[in-house]
């Protein structure tokens, strides 16, 4: 089975449901004869056409407002905002009516549409381009929220929230758009919603999302080494939050490290871990510790590694959460 | 064609019928005379309900109202331009255009007595969206309707509400743009009513609404609001222009709030009470009611008949309105998603110990 990337997984998602479902639309800015600044959409003009593939004015707003008319004249759109740092614009559009539409009209009118958003840091890019908005959609009733961590979870992921009633945040981390993996893109395993244990471990659970879910995964790898054996849970689903897969797994660990790039204050850490305290308060054996990104705007590229969690930051904290 | 009048500041503003009801220009606008009677049963009983609005509000029935008094041929003349299949993207002060897109007024007045939000009734049913309060925001909601009717096919255009101080949100250029590049079959429809709560027009825009059309890429109209002759032929215009595939169109709408922002408004303290009497005296119904019975299409006897329906119209109105209650309390959870998450059943469960 050929590797396959996270950019090329997205393709194939938007390639499939752009084929499966004729009602699918897809635009946004340069996502049409350029393939997108990503190359996340190369191609689907070609394959599908003009009307169901196109470029937009560089207008945020009206992309995600567009949404909302396309989706009452009965279109499931699928929109593309070209960075997290451009998002800002349309945030009007997405909390005052796409994330209330079905609400406002007593379940009469759904809004099923997706948001695409490449998001979070780590690829050197300058101001508004390492940005981790999912707090604000987090917040919002009415949203869901996706982030994925590997290339077929993507897939998995951007095809559930395509088809999905409701309005579905994706926000794709960009600095594993190029990372590789080997195996079926497919629709079946863990839904919206639910959480992933990726890798079993007594000692400490590392909670996580979208691109630190790999450092997550190295900082386990070397603390296995040092006896210091670790569960990884991949979020995937940010709202709604996996509890039950949370509570379980800290009340086998008794020990848990959430990792986010997102600043510290009012993270989605600052959710998890307080979930994790109700459903696990007897379990625990010392405090929750977070590894996020400080409180601080996004660094220049130079400076971009003092943001991020490391490596070595997440091991540490396991330590001194085993230690305690 | 209706007569251009020219006002000080250059830009031509269409009118079919002079203030005291003479006409001024062509007055045929494709209607019979049905339908030219219907435009004017329409205002009188919009004019009528919103009385009954402002008094119920006052009674403590509904919460804040925003009263359109003044503005009944903008929204009768051109909601009466529209087809079954079109849709309206209201803002929040577009109750004469509701009721003669043939939503129901118990169903639309819920979201003022506090029952629902903005859509009460079905929006899809009646071709009217729901009520939108964040200023400008539904334009572009009409831009993606429009390009989804285009996309099938259809022939239906979209025609969106919006008022002088919309104009100025980014909403309204992005909408406006969008429409042109996309070709979209909608109609921006711009009720200026010479003030943005307490701010006046002159304050708001140096040039007129309508002449920023050819900017986009699209005709702007600029029409008598109070002429609902002369709203009806621009919208029907731009509708026919929609039906055509050739793309959007922009209609400004001069006229005036008589009466207060809201309910929760007190105008004294910003504009002169000799300013809303000149516009009183330019009255929408007064005017239209004096064409009719001059060229005997409709006599004395009819628009009382109007007033009479009117008066027991808004009587069962009333008596529905006030007997409705909250919808129950699981509603508050039920509507967020398709499917509730687990986590939403869980504070549901909380909320309503398991109900």
């Amino acid at each position: 089975m050929p590797e396959i990337t996270m950019v090329g997984a997205l393709n194939a998602a938007l390639r499939d449901a752009l084929d499966e479902d004729p009602r699918v639309l897809v635009f946004g800015e340069d996502v049409g004869e350029l393939g997108g600044v990503f190359r996340v959409t190369q191609g689907l003009q070609a394959a599908f056409g003009r009307d169901r593939v196109f470029d937009t004015p560089i207008s945020e707003s009206g992309i995600a407002g567009m949404c909302v008319g396309l989706a009452m004249a009965g279109w499931r759109p699928v929109a593309e905002m070209q960075f997290d740092g451009f998002s800002y614009p349309a945030l009007d559009q997405v909390i005052s009516h796409v994330a209330k539409y079905r609400e406002r009209t007593r379940g009469r009118v759904g809004m099923p549409v997706t948001i695409r958003i490449p998001s979070f840091g780590g690829i050197r890019g300058k101001e508004h381009h390492g940005e981790s908005p999912e707090t604000y959609y987090v917040h919002t009733a009415g949203l869901k929220v996706v982030a994925p961590a590997d290339p077929l979870d993507a897939y998995r992921l951007l095809r559930l929230a395509i088809a999905d009633p409701d309005p579905v945040i994706v926000l794709e981390p960009k600095s594993r758009y190029w990372s590789k993996a080997e195996g079926e893109l497919t629709t079946e395993g863990p839904g919206i919603g639910r959480a992933r244990v990726l890798r079993d471990g007594s000692a400490c659970a590392l909670i996580s999302y979208g691109a630190m879910v790999a450092r997550c995964l190295e900082a386990a790898e070397a603390l296995e080494a040092e006896g210091v054996p670790c569960a990884v849970v991949d979020l995937r689903s940010l709202s709604p939050l996996d509890v039950a897969t949370l509570g379980e797994v800290v009340r086998s660990t008794g020990r848990a490290v959430v990792v986010h790039e997102a600043p510290l204050t009012l993270g989605l850490g600052a959710e998890v871990v307080a979930r994790v305290v109700e459903e696990a308060f007897d379990h625990l054996e010392a405090p929750i510790r977070r590894v996020t990104g400080w409180d601080v705007p996004y660094p220049p590229a130079s400076l971009e590694q003092v943001y991020l969690p490391s490596v070595e930051r997440i091991a540490r904290a396991v330590r001194e959460v085993v230690a305690y | 064609m209706s007569a251009p009048e020219t006002t000080d500041d250059g830009f031509p503003t269409l009118r079919c019928l002079a203030p005291d009801g003479t006409p001024v220009g062509d007055v045929e606008v494709g209607l019979d005379e049905e339908g030219l009677r219907a435009l004017l049963r329409w205002m009188i009983l919009a004019r009528r309900l919103d009385r009954e609005c402002m008094a119920l509000q006052r009674q403590g029935e509904l919460t804040v109202y925003p009263p359109f008094e003044g503005q009944e041929a903008a929204q009768v003349g051109s909601a009466a331009a529209l087809g079954p299949r079109d849709m309206v993207f209201p803002s929040f002060r577009e109750l004469a255009a509701a009721i003669v897109r043939g939503v129901d007024a118990v169903e639309y007045l819920q979201y003022h007595r506090g029952t629902w939000h903005g859509g009460p009734y079905d929006p899809l049913a009646t071709g009217f969206a729901p009520i939108c309060v964040p200023v400008a925001t539904q334009l572009v909601h009409a831009v993606g309707w429009a390009l989804g009717a285009k996309l099938d096919g259809s022939d239906a255009c979209a025609l969106a509400y919006f008022g002088d101080g919309a104009a100025s949100e980014g909403d309204f250029h992005e909408a406006a743009n969008l429409a042109a590049v996309f070709r979209a079959p909608v109609i921006l429809f711009c009720q200026n009513n010479g003030w943005a709560i307490s701010v006046p027009s002159r304050a708001q825009f140096a040039a007129p609404i309508a002449a920023r059309a050819p900017g986009y890429g699209m005709p702007g109209v600029r029409v008598d609001g109070n002429d609902v002759l002369a709203v009806y032929r621009a919208t029907r215009q731009a509708v026919e222009r929609a039906r055509a595939g050739d793309g959007p169109s922009l209609i400004e709408a001069l006229t005036y709030r008589i009466g207060p922002h809201t309910t929760a408004d007190d105008p004294t303290r910003y504009r002169d009470e000799a300013e809303v009497e000149r516009w009183r005296a330019l009255d929408p119904i007064v005017r239209y009611r004096r064409f009719l019975e001059a060229v005997g299409v409709a006599d004395a006897g009819f628009a009382a008949a109007c007033e009479a329906e009117a008066e027991a119209w808004v009587g069962t109105v009333r008596a529905e309105l006030v007997a409705l209650g909250a919808p129950p309390a699981s509603e508050v959870f039920d509507h967020v998603f398709a499917e509730p998450p687990a986590t939403l059943r869980r504070q549901r469960e909380e909320a309503l110990g398991g109900a």
